[in-house]
């Protein structure tokens, strides 16, 4: 049976993490590549690396990483923030990623999802939404969260899976950072109007959050602070999820 | 010298850098010399099957690729196209494994995606490789179960999620991003 993914989210800023963790027997809790290390060990299932930084001057150090990531790490990983286009995705692609995640630019120009799936095939492209709750509609916000957009999200995901996207990264903004909990609502709609995987990201907190999201059916987590700051360790998550009857890898 | 064959469907820098954790020295090659010197032949696999194996037939790689006699790895697509057939842009693929490849039926997420177990894989690869072991998959289509399905797995239907002919494997997981156990798999393929 296919089982459950756990996927921790990596900040990376000017080719280091940002927010710290507390991997007992890391030496450096910047380097990003000694994090993914400690994540992988601990058995998580993917990784995501986020540039936030993606101005150009950083490109070149952001391909660099991707390449030692790519030699260190055994299991697949996806990398996002200010891939523009068919070339940035390429180079990513090249350099060692299994997954480019592409956000704004795509809701931008949906062409995008259609160049990268047409030339690496859609298991690369993962669309990344960020959602929020505006008069009870599900809105499409850009730019980190700072632009709201006139999509609605279940439109705009369909549109994206039509276009070739090879899953959808939800996040919602109401939920993140909250650790209340990850949105069970427009996560499930999301994942009953579309046939790819859906990822589930924003609010987790708590052991029961993972366990409450993957039993709506979900097949996908993400979380960065919780892991980072080593408050559910991946390995107690993982018992915890077994012990619930919900299929994870051991 | 292991030999990857470049056959322009997609990345293959992840196969490349699993054989460099393990030690192993290889080439990107679709140059038929190269390939024939080398002592293990993998062929790599994202992509689409239609224009995979035209590429092939370009570099006059198809007949050739039958006739190698050293361990022989296809990886994902690069099994696919070992098989009889491909329902994907409706191919005829190289004919090594008697299987034919299909489409997922829609009845849950297509692609498979994630990490799913395997039971009881025998022969050249299963050293070491406890059954029900979870690999990495990423595929919308199967090669039915045959005669020389060496492990299943189970989606939506039990398909094969290994084969094995003689010199000719194949995997549909991706063993060099499965974790420990996909290196497991890879070092057996290599010290065959």
């Amino acid at each position: 049976m296919l089982k459950k993914r756990i996927i921790p989210c990596l900040d990376i800023k000017n080719g280091r993490t940002v927010k710290g963790v507390n991997f007992i027997d890391i030496q450096d809790a910047g380097d990003p590549i000694e994090l993914a290390k400690g994540y992988v060990k601990q058995g998580a299932d993917e990784l995501v690396f986020l540039d936030i930084t993606a101005t150009i001057e950083n490109r070149s150090t952001l391909i660099d990483l991707v390449q030692k990531i790519g030699r260190k790490i055994n299991i697949p990983f996806t990398v996002g923030g200010g891939i523009n286009s068919l070339k940035d995705a390429s180079k990513l692609i090249t350099a060692g990623a299994d997954k480019v995640s592409v956000n704004s630019s795509a809701v931008k120009n949906p062409q995008l999802i259609k160049d990268i799936a047409s030339k690496f095939g859609s298991q690369c492209v993962v669309v990344a939404v960020d959602t929020k709750l505006i008069d009870d509609e599900w809105m499409v916000f850009t730019k980190g969260g700072r632009i709201k957009t006139e999509r609605r999200t279940l439109d705009w995901i369909k549109q994206a899976e039509a276009l070739g996207a090879g899953e959808i990264l939800l996040t919602s903004m109401n939920h993140d950072g909250t650790k209340s909990g990850f949105a069970i609502d427009i996560t499930q709609q999301a994942n009953n109007s579309v046939d790819i995987p859906i990822i589930a990201s924003g609010g987790a907190g708590t052991k029961e959050h993972f366990s409450e999201l993957f039993q709506t059916g979900i097949s996908a987590g993400l979380a960065a602070s919780i892991f980072h700051y080593g408050e559910i360790p991946i390995p107690e998550l993982k018992e915890y999820l077994a012990k619930q009857n919900i299929l994870i890898r051991k | 010298m292991i030999a990857i064959i470049d056959y322009n469907a997609g990345n293959i820098s992840s196969v490349q850098n699993a054989l460099n954790r393990l030690g192993y020295e290889s080439i990107v090659t679709c140059n038929k010399e190269e390939i024939l010197k080398s002592d293990r032949v993998i062929l790599p696999g994202v992509g689409e099957a239609g224009t995979a194996m035209n590429y092939l037939i370009e570099f006059e790689l198809d007949g050739f690729i039958k006739g190698l006699k050293q361990p022989f790895l296809g990886i994902c697509l690069g099994m696919q196209l070992m098989c009889n057939s491909s329902e994907e842009g409706d191919t005829k693929c190289l004919g090594i494994f008697n299987s034919k490849v299909k489409r997922f039926p829609p009845k849950e997420k297509v692609p498979h995606m994630g990490w799913n177990n395997i039971n009881a894989l025998k022969g050249g690869l299963a050293n070491e490789i406890e059954t029900n072991s979870d690999v990495y998959f990423v595929h919308s289509y199967y090669a039915e179960l045959c005669n020389e399905t060496s492990s299943q797995c189970d989606y939506i239907l039990p398909f094969s999620a290994s084969l094995e002919k003689d010199n000719f494997y194949g995997t549909q997981f991706h063993p060099e991003k499965s974790a420990d156990i996909g290196e497991q798999i890879l070092k057996n393929f290599l010290e065959l």
